[in-house]
């Protein structure tokens, strides 16, 4: 309770004007809401990673950094202010110079290499707006807690992300018809040689989806080292575990790729979740690769313990996402889910995007308000009210509500 | 990917370690072990923001992944000793060993 009484006193100051601070906020509390595990709290800071702005450190080693609540406020998030996550400690600095992209494999009757502008130069660049959010966003909040990086809710961000598509780059290749998987590498590796390296594989068909790209640029700039440089896989639609940084190599395989980090790794059990698109070459009896995200929202403003005077405006402001199906409408409660109403949503930048949404109210009686928000998209899905849990605390679209105080 | 320049990764591991230098686990019977050896490839505030929910239980299946699946050369009597580190120091606090 005392954590959540100090969280709530530094509402205010914790916003987005103290997060741009820059070497200030260093070693600043993290604005972390309630409900995850203990030892979050005397651990996770804000922290500046080297062109970044301070994020949430969770761990430092691999980096697992998250993006603060407030930047949810814009359908953008800033390419400085987007959330940090790798699995394995030997992250090198890539030169662009020298970096080379190999694309083969048994199923492909021409393999061949590309510099990075010939990534750039010989392929159409194509532009997609689409979030990335790391398949364990809000595993902190499961109840049982489970094991892993103990992700509040910003684990996630929404860029412009500009380059070929994977699609035309395999068709260079000459793919055979026996290909059923795409298997992909970055440059991160391990410490330990007997680590597995961290490689994913995707479906044929979505890795020729036109949406599928390689991404060079995001949000007009070259991506951040920290995300990816100076090539990532864009899978819109799909988790972000799929969506491979420090991109090296992209192999056409015949058999489903059979390594740790698709088979034991990433994996949601069988009929949980109502997901539409599914990695079948990956299936077992008993799970499931995690696939496309689930329709989900975070308010991003106000902040939680935020005060307001009696008659002052609340205005509430936040995003919406879903796998690629588009948010048909996001409802606000402020009254602590007794009644919903439907807020105005921002301007449609595609269906894989952040759709921001808005909603204000008159603050008109003393006392605490508990502020929701619930999205549904397209094809009638929407947020749960109860946890549907798994082990690896997956898909977590659960309402969540913001407490602030009047009067 | 292994076969990266070398020359980067230290480049990069000076500015990456610049936090974790910072983060340290209780005293406590093991700590030096588990410290030596679970830093070896990842830093130690994986082991705090994972606590107090884990137990003995839920320990041994971290410290045995570590072994099994991420291949750490940990002898089994360090690994014993990890455990009971981790059980005592970031498990349940009323000591409860499931």
């Amino acid at each position: 309770m005392d954590r959540r009484h100090v969280l709530q006193g530094l509402g205010g100051a914790i916003g987005l004007a103290s997060v741009r601070l820059g070497s200030v906020a260093r070693a600043a509390e993290a604005p972390l809401p309630a409900g995850l595990p203990e030892g979050i709290y005397n651990t996770a800071a804000l922290e500046t990673l080297p062109g970044k702005r301070p994020l949430i450190r969770l761990t430092t080693r691999p980096p697992n950094y998250e993006t603060p609540l407030s930047y949810f406020a814009e359908s953008i998030t800033p390419n400085d202010a987007f959330f940090v996550r790798y699995h394995l400690a030997q992250i090198p600095q890539v030169n662009a110079a020298t970096w080379r992209l190999n694309v083969g494999g048994e199923g492909a009757a021409a393999p061949f290499s590309l510099t990075l502008n010939e990534l750039e130069t010989s392929f159409e660049q194509v532009d997609i707006a689409a979030v990335c959010q790391c398949s364990g966003n809000r595993r902190g909040f499961s109840n049982p807690h489970v094991p892993g990086v103990q992700w509040s809710s910003g684990a996630m961000g929404n860029a412009l992300w500009r380059g070929p598509r994977l699609k035309d780059v395999l068709a260079r290749a000459q793919l055979r018809n026996e290909v059923v998987e795409i298997v992909v590498d970055g440059a991160d590796s391990a410490p330990l040689a007997d680590t597995p390296d961290f490689i994913k594989s995707l479906p044929l068909a979505k890795a020729v989806d036109d949406n599928t790209i390689i991404a060079l640029r995001m949000n007009g700039q070259p991506l951040p080292h920290y995300n990816g440089f100076p090539a990532r896989l864009v899978v819109p639609g799909w988790t972000a575990t799929y969506w491979m940084k420090h991109l090296v190599s992209i192999q056409a395989v015949t058999r489903p790729y059979d390594g740790f980090w698709m088979r034991g790794a990433y994996r949601i059990p069988n009929n949980m979740f109502p997901v539409v698109q599914r990695f079948l070459s990956q299936e077992t009896a008993a799970n499931t690769p995690i696939t496309e995200m689930v329709v989900n929202s975070v308010i991003a403003s106000p902040n939680e313990g935020q005060r307001f005077r009696m008659g002052e405006m609340v205005q509430i402001r936040g995003v919406a996402w879903d796998g690629g199906y588009g948010i048909a409408r996001v409802e606000v409660s402020v009254d602590g889910g007794m009644s919903w109403r439907d807020s105005t949503l921002g301007p449609d930048a595609g269906r894989f995007a952040f759709r921001s949404f808005t909603y204000g109210f008159a603050a008109d009686a003393p006392g605490a308000r508990r502020i929701m928000a619930k999205a549904t998209n397209r094809i009638g899905k929407t947020q749960v009210d109860t946890l549907i849990f798994n082990p690896a605390g997956y898909h977590n679209n659960v309402v969540r509500a913001t407490t602030v105080m009047i009067g | 990917m292994k076969n990266l320049v070398l020359v980067t990764v230290i480049a990069l591991a000076g500015t990456a370690a610049f936090a974790q230098e910072r983060i340290t686990l209780k005293d406590g019977t093991g700590r030096a072990v588990t410290e030596n050896i679970c830093s070896g490839c990842h830093s130690l505030d994986y082991i705090r923001i994972n606590a107090p929910f884990m137990t003995r239980q839920t320990w041994t299946a971290s410290v045995n992944k570590m072994v099994q699946m991420f291949g750490a050369p940990i002898p089994a009597n360090d690994a014993a000793t990890i455990i009971d580190y981790l059980t005592a120091n970031y498990g349940p606090p009323n000591g409860s060993e499931k």
